[in-house]
């Protein structure tokens, strides 16, 4: 996977827009309740700002943190096995009112998370969601042909390892733990966390090799 | 809350095609599955989707299919893999 | 089976994915940062599975054609009128000031 650049370095003023002029009736429909509700002082700009804003400093990195500390902290990943909202919440994440799990990989069974219904994420840690997450494909073929889905990324799991694909449904979001990779026990946190890719946290990839490759 | 289903419990997953916002989705309907996780209770989304309060709230399990009892043709998995889906338990009868 | 929401598509078959990476414009941001300060404390307009039930219940074929921020501004647009919280002629009357001086080419 070429690692998703988490999108600094760009502008973050509200009304820049990086389209020239509206095209689509929707940009249309965008600016005419943006403008009424702040007329009407439902919401104000400021408050648009800052939550887009907000929203660029939650992404894959935030995630990969908490997974760097559970390859390397076993007592910490029991914790979030066992009740995630509390776990990450030692780390200063909240989530709330949905409950976050955490999914656990190993050579055994292999994990990887779609929704059917919707396009429902664990976004309070890895952000907003990739558009092939949200896409129609990924969508429906993801729980029905999980190996050549899995085949599409690049990703290579042996038959003899169960594929769990898990539909996230209801309210609950889903956190992939991918495999920590061989010869990574020198490996300092910070390095670590540059192996913890968005897509292996989704589990449509494996974590990267030590070397910060993709594993073959 | 008192829940209906243990852990290890053999489910089937409703037939039923109400109309509206329903989160079980088509493709479990009328399949068997097991019960690996218990979540707790949560406000029922058939009713949140249209302004109502969601209660009184519903318990929410986890529930585990093989493919091969999901899916009578076509596919690309091995026998082993499984998928799993969070499901009201208003949905689920035991088998 | 037909009663099949729109929205509930696991198993269907589909196309190659497109796995190419997609930075938001600021059109997609500002409508994902209104749709959750709508939705969340201490406004609390709508809850998610609302915002849900309005996209279900788009026109199967705006639905299939639709950008999923689209989806999401028409979703908005239906819970803010079904809500109260702004009214048609309002909403027609800003639009069609909007189109007018931010359409510098016709179409």
């Amino acid at each position: 996977m070429s690692t998703h650049d988490t999108g600094h370095g760009h502008d973050h003023t509200v009304f820049q827009d990086d389209i020239k002029e509206p095209q689509e009736n929707w940009e249309f429909l965008e600016i005419a309740i943006r403008e009424l509700l702040i007329e009407k002082n439902v919401l104000s700009a400021r408050e648009i700002q800052d939550e887009i804003e907000a929203w660029e400093k939650k992404n894959p990195e935030k995630g990969a943190e908490i997974i760097a500390k559970a390859w390397i902290d076993n007592q910490f990943k029991q914790r979030l096995l066992a009740d995630g909202n509390k776990a990450v919440s030692e780390l200063g994440f909240t989530v709330e009112t949905l409950k976050l799990v955490a999914l656990e990989n190993t050579d055994q069974l292999h994990h990887m998370v779609v929704c059917t219904l919707c396009s429902c994420y664990p976004r309070m840690l890895l952000g907003v969601p990739p558009l092939w997450y949200k896409s129609r494909e990924y969508r429906s073929r993801t729980v029905k042909e999980p190996r050549a889905v899995l085949r599409e990324f690049g990703t290579f799991i042996p038959e003899s390892t169960e594929i769990r694909v898990v539909d996230s449904t209801a309210d609950c979001r889903y956190l992939v733990i991918p495999k920590r990779p061989l010869n990574t026990e020198e490996m300092s946190e910070p390095e670590l966390v540059k192996l913890i890719t968005r897509d292996s946290m989704i589990g449509t990839a494996e974590a990267l090799n030590q070397h910060g490759e993709r594993p073959k | 809350m008192t829940t209906l289903f243990n852990i290890g419990d053999v489910v089937t997953v409703g037939r039923g095609l109400p109309p509206g916002h329903v989160r079980t989705p088509m493709f479990l309907r009328g399949r068997k599955g097991k019960i690996i996780k218990y979540f707790g209770s949560f406000p029922n989304p058939e009713r949140l989707a249209y302004g109502l309060s969601g209660l009184p709230k519903l318990n929410l399990y986890q529930v585990l299919f093989t493919m091969g009892d999901t899916w009578d043709e076509g596919g690309d998995y091995a026998s082993k893999d499984t998928v799993t889906a969070d499901i009201y338990e208003t949905w689920l009868e035991k088998t | 089976m037909e009663n099949r929401l729109i929205s509930d598509i696991g198993g269907l078959p589909g196309g190659p994915i497109n796995r190419e990476e997609h930075e938001p414009t600021m059109t997609e941001r500002r409508i994902d940062a209104m749709m959750i300060l709508l939705r969340a404390k201490p406004r609390s307009f709508w809850a998610s599975d609302e915002n849900r039930r309005t996209i279900e219940s788009l026109e199967p074929t705006t639905y299939a054609e639709s950008a999923y921020y689209e989806k999401w501004v028409l979703a908005m647009k239906s819970l803010l009128l079904e809500k109260g919280i702004l009214t048609e002629t309002e909403l027609n009357t800003k639009l069609s000031e909007v189109r007018s001086r931010e359409s510098v080419v016709e179409r």
